[in-house]
């Protein structure tokens, strides 16, 4: 396939997945690049598995092809696993924020609790590098995407995006102490 | 911030990166639409999203959220007859909803134009089916053109809602769920808005509009006329595509969302033939042939194709309506070129995403991409093959929000119930209670389906009791009829009304129960009453969070004969959060488990089931702080009392 880069996020309904999209999408557009993507919507508020395609560069269709993201963004332990093993290329990278939301198996006593370790396992058998993020003292947990988007501006994960490009794109999503909090985060 | 209803009723033109949904709604700006009416269900609710971002006072059309979809499909017609162009949406199943008026348009004349702007659902990934509508299409005589992508469904919209207009009648514009959702940078147009015209135009004596015995005839005749009509026109309107690779051996035909998978896989087939070592035998990208107009198709150009092709494989998502059409058109020629269409059972399931299109493509012709990578077969961990590993992970359906008022009524309710008792699910998001570990409500066909259900499930049974769920605004879509009937027919059958007081699955739109419409406030429609004016005499209500109560009044209400209501109510606690979360002065609440107390019984964690339980590997419970709301509605369910509020405590809401 003609050049590109292929990113697909994922995560639970209610970690604001819908919002890490639209930012990133928006960033790579500031950056000029040519942006194809899809949300997952409807059920998605209820708890379920969120996912978020982000094509850039010469594509048409708005999917990312099983096997095929050059980067995986999740924002919960198991749905990072998942993303990694089903949708992350081999050689690819997975930035992940490592909330754990157990998923009903798991509560239920049907599954055993998954550890960051597991996630980290089914990262290396991709032979991708692995970023994991945790913050300490995040004001309010719905800002994990954006400590996300924050590491993968520090280790420049998306070729051609920058600090200015998601800034200006937080620009266009928020205003006041909802945007100075964010971009307080970015830095 | 971007001000996303000021850009979207913007003069000049302008590029923005939107979904399809977003750019439809600028089309229907542009091309003068006056009067829209909708149904909420997904993909399609983020075209009103767009809309109520206008400024009312500068919105250049109506909206409405009819009662369903049925009733939505007349109010447009309505307006069309007057001269207003007109469109009406709603998901792939709502036209089922729709369809006894529906199936009518075709046969009318229209003066104000009507789109019927359907999205399809393959893959099923919010709908109860995956079903084609392109049937409905056919069986009506309503001619039906199919986007590829968001900006594709932005110029489309246009050319078939001013083709409406000129022709004075209907035309369906087939989105699906990834064109609806399908982000991408648009350019706009330029909109140059004149002062609406709004003389009601509607003339009996211009033309007939009773279909009956013989007056139907002449209405088919001009149904079936003007189809040939717009046939003749297609390859002036612009809807189709030929990709012209210089391939007289290989051809494809596809349509809708399809064209991009195809197109994004046939380009491996180029890279293949560049990569040395790796090069296929012979293999050159097939030429394509995109249908934008699905039905009529453009014969002349489709028979061009077959006859410039040795092979034609047609792609084609869902079911093969395309390919039986072509093999006639094809058969009634005497053409040659060999065509290939489905050829498995699973070729007719799911979307046909780029790897799906890749498998099609690579089973017609083994030849055309490089042998690919083999999947890596490395051991995660212990637990054996990466596929043995995914299957592994647990899985995560959507489930109720933490302090979902159904969640307590099912809780409360299956106490009530004996084992062999029959409990039927209705669509809303209490149909999550139908997943484990409620299994509250075990059989599902439409909406509003539930009562009826249960009444047949009652007939000839005194032993196990029917209990059937509805939401609040399915109640009203079509929940009236089943209720009469029940009452009529005298049928045993439990009903329980989970109130929430809004649309929940589809994010959260008003409905007649709610005290306000689209535009404002409306007078507020009460269940209660309207169960009373239809005869229900049986009525009990109850908040769904006090469970005692519910689990007693379900057990007496079992014991009596006849029709019963119980109106379980409790606000949608997502919305209710999110709107506290906005006023000033508020405060996260949550609850704790006092460790001392807990005993390890698990009600909270394995029947309550709130996703705000975390269960550690030692057997201890959690509360997951990001979670929990601190709605109390699970403190009632501990046997230890042990899952108290987080100091400073304060009361439930």
């Amino acid at each position: 396939m003609r050049e590109h880069f292929d990113i697909y996020m994922s995560g639970v309904g209610g970690q604001g997945i819908g919002l890490l999209a639209e930012l990133l999408a928006r960033a790579a557009d500031h950056a000029g690049l040519a942006v194809h993507g899809c949300d997952t919507h409807g059920l998605a508020q209820r708890g379920g598995m969120v996912t978020s395609h982000l094509r850039l560069g010469a594509v048409r269709s708005p999917l990312v092809p099983d096997g095929g993201a050059d980067l995986v963004v999740s924002l919960e332990r198991t749905e990072a696993m998942r993303a990694a093993m089903t949708m992350l290329k081999t050689g690819g990278t997975l930035v992940w924020y490592d909330a754990a939301w157990q998923a009903l198996d798991v509560r239920t006593g049907q599954h055993p609790p998954l550890e960051a370790a597991d996630v980290m396992a089914a990262a290396k058998a991709k032979g991708a590098a692995t970023w994991r993020v945790l913050v300490d003292d995040l004001p309010d947990s719905r800002m994990q995407n954006v400590a996300v988007v924050a590491e993968i501006l520090r280790r420049g994960l998306v070729p051609g995006l920058g600090r200015a490009q998601v800034e200006a794109a937080m620009a266009d999503l928020m205003a006041g102490a909802a945007l100075e909090a964010n971009l307080a985060l970015l830095h | 911030m971007k001000d996303m209803g000021r850009i979207l009723l913007g003069h000049e033109a302008f590029d923005e990166l939107v979904i399809g949904n977003t750019a439809i709604a600028r089309a229907m700006v542009e091309s003068g639409v006056r009067v829209v009416t909708s149904y909420p269900g997904s993909p399609t609710p983020e075209i009103a999203e767009a809309i109520r971002s206008m400024p009312a006072d500068e919105r250049p059309m109506y909206f409405e959220f009819s009662t369903n979809e049925k009733v939505a499909t007349e109010v447009a017609f309505g307006a069309a007859l007057n001269g207003r162009l007109s469109v009406v949406f709603f998901k792939s199943v709502g036209l089922n909803v729709a369809a006894d008026s529906f199936v009518q348009l075709p046969l009318m004349d229209i003066p104000g134009g009507m789109v019927v702007l359907l999205g399809d659902d393959p893959g099923a990934n919010s709908s109860q089916n995956e079903q084609d509508n392109r049937h409905y299409a056919r069986m009506s005589y309503c001619p039906l053109f199919e986007p590829s992508g968001a900006a594709d469904a932005y110029r489309m919209f246009k050319k078939a809602a001013a083709l409406a207009r000129e022709l004075r009648t209907v035309v369906i514009l087939r989105m699906t769920t990834h064109v609806c959702h399908a982000k991408e940078k648009i350019h706009f147009d330029s909109w140059n808005p004149a002062p609406p015209d709004d003389e009601p135009l509607f003339d009996p004596d211009y033309t007939n509009y009773i279909p009956l015995a013989a007056t139907v005839f002449p209405m088919k005749r001009r149904a079936l006329e003007r189809l040939a009509a717009i046939e003749a026109r297609l390859p002036s309107l612009g809807f189709d595509e030929l990709v012209d690779n210089g391939n007289g051996q290989r051809g494809v035909i596809v349509a809708g969302l399809p064209f991009a998978s195809v197109m994004d896989v046939l380009d491996d087939v180029a890279l293949g033939g560049n990569t040395p070592g790796n090069e296929p035998s012979g293999a050159r990208r097939p030429d394509v042939l995109r249908l934008g107009a699905v039905y009529p198709f453009d014969r002349a150009a489709v028979r061009s194709f077959l006859q410039t092709h040795d092979e034609v494989k047609i792609v084609e998502e869902l079911d093969p309506i395309l390919e039986g059409d072509i093999k006639a058109l094809a058969f009634d020629a005497g053409l040659r070129c060999r065509i290939t269409g489905k050829r498995d059972i699973d070729e007719t399931m799911g979307e046909c995403s780029p790897a799906k299109a890749r498998a099609v493509l690579a089973a017609a012709w083994p030849d055309l991409f490089p042998a690919a990578a083999i999947p890596s077969a490395a051991p995660v961990g212990a637990i054996g093959s990466v596929a043995a590993a995914i299957a592994a992970l647990p899985p995560r359906p959507a489930q109720m929000c933490p302090g979902c008022g159904h969640r307590s009524a099912f809780h409360a309710i299956k106490k009530a119930l004996a084992s062999g008792d029959i409990t039927i699910a209705d669509i809303g998001c209490h149909t999550l209670g139908s997943l484990p570990p409620y299994n509250m409500g075990r059989v599902l066909l439409s909406m509003g389906h539930a009562t009826s259900t249960a009444a047949g499930l009652s007939v000839f049974n005194d032993t196990r009791r029917a209990v059937c769920f509805m939401g609040d605004s399915t109640f009203f879509h079509a929940g009236l009829p089943g209720i009469v009937n029940a009452v009529y027919n005298g049928h045993r059958v439990l009903l329980v009304v989970m109130q929430n007081g809004t649309t929940a699955m589809t994010g959260h739109q008003d409905h007649p129960g709610t005290g306000r419409n689209f535009s404002g406030d409306a007078g507020k429609i009460s269940i209660r009453a309207a169960l009373e004016g239809l005869g229900v005499s049986n009525i009990r209500e109850v908040d769904a969070y006090q469970q005692a109560a519910l689990t007693a009044m379900t057990r007496e209400a079992l014991e009596e004969p006849g029709f019963k209501v119980i109106i379980a109510t409790h606000p949608c606690m997502l919305k209710f959060i999110r709107e506290a979360r906005r006023k000033p002065g508020w405060s996260a609440r949550r609850v704790r488990i006092d460790q001392e107390t807990c005993e390890r019984i698990h009600e909270c964690v394995e029947h309550f089931a709130c996703p705000t339980f975390q269960r550690e590997a030692d057997g201890t419970v959690t509360v997951n702080p990001d979670l929990c709301i601190g709605d109390l509605s699970c403190r009632q369910t501990c046997p230890a009392a042990a899952i108290v509020p987080e100091s400073p405590a304060r009361s439930a809401t």
